[in-house]
């Protein structure tokens, strides 16, 4: 085991090392912590209820304001409709994320996930923090008891949705009406406690420093160390189209792969990190397994909101398997907690 | 990680050592190179050729691509974008529409001219086009007509090849592109090109360029049905020629599209493959001045990671690709300057505004 980088060696890394020193220590860590030729993927679907938000970030397209036309509300019956397609083409697992909408209460989100239990047998992955902060001021309650309600209801895991940069700084312009970062890592910290684990994810190439991108990655890596909640790391790029932020120009490719690279890095406790085919398409994302990925994400089978912001990639399960193998590694279909369930 | 074999490692070890040492590789080390998946391994080896060669800079050049027509006599199996007569998608510029486009050009350094075969334009036509723009814009270089097309006026004038090409050497021709050479291997190109001038046509055209003081680059079309051993012959037979001419001033792999052809071969490449084939070209061909990455290909983000994987040169702004756009190309079809020097920038390189000569016009 190398030792653990501090916060001035990884910003020297992050800024100094060529992308090749960068890639090879990234790539070696990543064979110390997943020593098995193996990349996995999940089949699932991005069920988004509603694209009405509060929030108004500065980076969304997909998001429409209360009372906007354009704004929706999927029914439970068109939810279980997707679920079922989804189970059809083998999937294990929603991920179901929508906007902070005032008319949905935590009794809307709890029945939905009951019957979904009762009904199908899937992983539900769903509710990043956001959302989740959002209904306990709703309702008046704390954040531990919506995830204990939520939980007995049926959800599994918490994806790691909203984190963006997790700096003050950055928030207040990009989002300021979102949860703080204090916050999305509490709300982290308590489902971690209840027994609910997640995924973490960054959004960078937009406003944030390179000082800001090490120290998002500190913070989940400290809380990493106290809960070991945290399956997953998902680094992936802004998309400026449609958004408000639409003049600025979203990280380059070897940009990518440099914070791709730093992330393996710096989170030495975080098991497992995942390629964005989505946000960078599927040359860049096989590239990304030479730089500390071992996940290529999942399938997809509907992604609503990065496409509203350009990102028009799409990849079938058979093209994630051609991928994987074409690098000498073995494509491994896994579920929600990274167990195998399928070898391709 | 995989545990290497024995011989395997030691074949890593020596091939290491040869371009540590700025030795030769030979065929059997280039297909070696081919089979391994170790991206970084490569990259750490054609990095070395590279920053040996143009240290940490890379270049780019201001042009303008213009396609004449599509109309080609030869239909090669690869290619969306030529056309018969009465084909919709068919179209050939008059000598009026190329002096428009050249007025609405920009301050550029080259124009770069491909087209097809097309079935009635004489000699004198294409010549007229390079004069037409040498007289619009004398300051842009003319990269024009590629070995096929060259070969193809020598056919229809009647003159020798190098009648032909003092022809278009006095009508403006500053330096041929590369393109045509596709795969050389005769039993690749029997399937994927009958029509096309063969291998050694093609080579002879060079030959004849470099002869005449032409300069010219080369190109190689991977990712379809051709294998890794084709792809050691083809570089072999570059290297051969660059060995007694000097002519090339680069090497071009371009990425197989599979759009609208009609290869069965349903693939665009992998991104591992398009690294791969730069790394060893760049490795392989010591003779070679500079490694293209051209990013209508191979996507602006693969060709700008490929600056670490022996490509020195990021083409140009390049402004109306159509070939490969009809190819499925999901690249946008042109870039401006400050893209191409905020890409090489961000990359840790430093750019190099250059013309078709590689003549330094500004460093950035």
């Amino acid at each position: 085991m190398v030792s653990r980088l501090t916060r001035e060696d990884a910003l020297e890394l992050f800024q100094k090392a060529n992308l090749l020193e960068l890639g090879e220590r990234a790539n070696a860590r990543r064979w110390e912590l997943n020593p098995k030729p193996v990349v996995s993927f999940v089949i699932d679907r991005n069920i988004n209820y509603t694209n009405i938000c509060s929030s108004g970030c500065a980076f969304c397209a997909f998001s429409r304001p209360p009372g906007h036309p354009e704004g929706y509300v999927l029914s439970y019956e068109q939810i279980f409709q997707k679920i079922e397609e989804l189970i059809q083409q083998q999937g294990t697992q929603i991920l179901i994320q929508g906007g902070l909408n005032p008319d949905l209460g935590l009794s809307w989100f709890e029945e939905l996930f009951r019957e979904i239990k009762k009904n199908y047998p899937i992983h539900i992955h769903g509710l990043s923090p956001p959302e989740i902060y959002f209904l306990a001021k709703k309702q008046g309650l704390s954040i531990k008891e919506v995830l204990v309600r939520l939980k007995s209801a049926g959800l599994d895991t918490i994806p790691g949705g909203g984190a963006e940069i997790l700096s003050e700084r950055v928030r207040a312009e990009l989002c300021p009406k979102k949860v703080s970062a204090k916050g999305w890592l509490e709300v982290m910290r308590d489902a971690h406690q209840l027994g609910i684990r997640s995924s973490a994810t960054m959004m960078f190439g937009c406003i944030e420093t390179d000082e800001e991108i090490i120290e998002h990655l500190l913070k989940i890596r400290e809380l990493q160390d106290q809960t070991k909640g945290f399956i997953a790391f998902i680094p992936w790029s802004f998309q400026p189209k449609n958004t408000r932020l639409s003049d600025v120009s979203s990280a380059d490719g070897v940009r990518y792969l440099r914070a791709l690279a730093i992330s393996r890095l710096v989170l030495d406790n975080v098991q497992n990190i995942q390629a964005s085919w989505v946000t960078q398409g599927a040359k860049i994302a096989q590239l990304a397994l030479f730089f500390g990925a071992n996940d290529f994400g999942s399938t997809m089978l509907e992604e609503n909101v990065v496409r509203s912001a350009g990102a028009e990639f799409r990849m079938s399960k058979e093209e994630i398997v051609r991928q994987i193998k074409s690098t000498g590694l073995k494509p491994v279909q896994r579920d929600a907690l990274y167990n195998w369930i399928q070898e391709f | 990680m995989k545990i290497l074999s024995i011989g395997k490692k030691k074949m890593r070890e020596k091939i290491k050592e040869k371009v540590k040492a700025g030795e030769r590789l030979n065929e059997q080390e280039a297909l070696f190179l081919f089979e391994q998946n170790d991206l970084l391994w490569l990259g750490s080896l054609a990095n070395l050729v590279k920053e040996r060669i143009s240290g940490n800079q890379v270049f780019f050049n201001l042009n303008r691509h213009i396609n004449p027509t599509n109309y080609c006599k030869n239909r090669c199996r690869f290619c969306a974008f030529s056309a018969s007569f009465g084909d919709k998608h068919g179209y050939q510029l008059s000598l009026d529409q190329i002096s428009e486009i050249a007025e609405q050009t920009g301050d550029i350094y080259e124009f770069h001219i491909v087209g097809g075969l097309h079935p009635e334009w004489d000699f004198n036509y294409y010549l007229q086009i390079l004069k037409l723009l040498k007289q619009k814009k004398p300051t842009a270089l003319l990269q024009a007509y590629t070995a096929v097309e060259i070969d193809h006026f020598s056919k229809i004038s009647g003159l020798s090849l190098k009648q032909t090409i003092a022809e278009l050497s006095s009508a403006g021709l500053n330096a041929v592109p590369g393109g045509g050479a596709e795969i050389f291997a005769k039993e690749v190109r029997e399937k994927i090109c009958p029509e096309k001038i063969s291998a050694e046509q093609w080579l002879s055209v060079h030959r004849a360029l470099h002869q005449a003081g032409i300069q010219s680059n080369a190109t190689m079309l991977y990712g379809h049905i051709e294998k890794y051993e084709h792809r050691v012959d083809h570089l072999k037979r570059l290297r051969e020629l660059q060995e007694q001419t000097k002519g090339f001033a680069s090497f071009i792999p371009l990425a197989f599209h599979p759009k609208n052809t009609r290869l069965e071969h349903p693939y665009y490449t992998t991104g591992l493959d398009d690294l791969k084939t730069i790394a060893v070209a760049r490795t392989y061909l010591d003779n070679f001045p500079h490694i293209k990455a051209f990013w209508i290909m191979l996507g602006v983000k693969l060709a700008q990671v490929s600056l670490w994987f022996g490509a020195d040169d990021f083409d140009g702004t390049v402004e109306e690709e159509k070939i490969t756009h009809m190819a499925g190309a999901l690249t946008p079809s042109g870039l401006s300057r400050a893209e191409l020097v905020a890409l090489i920038r961000s990359a840790g390189r430093e750019p190099v505004e250059r013309d078709t000569l590689y003549q330094v016009k500004r460093i950035w």
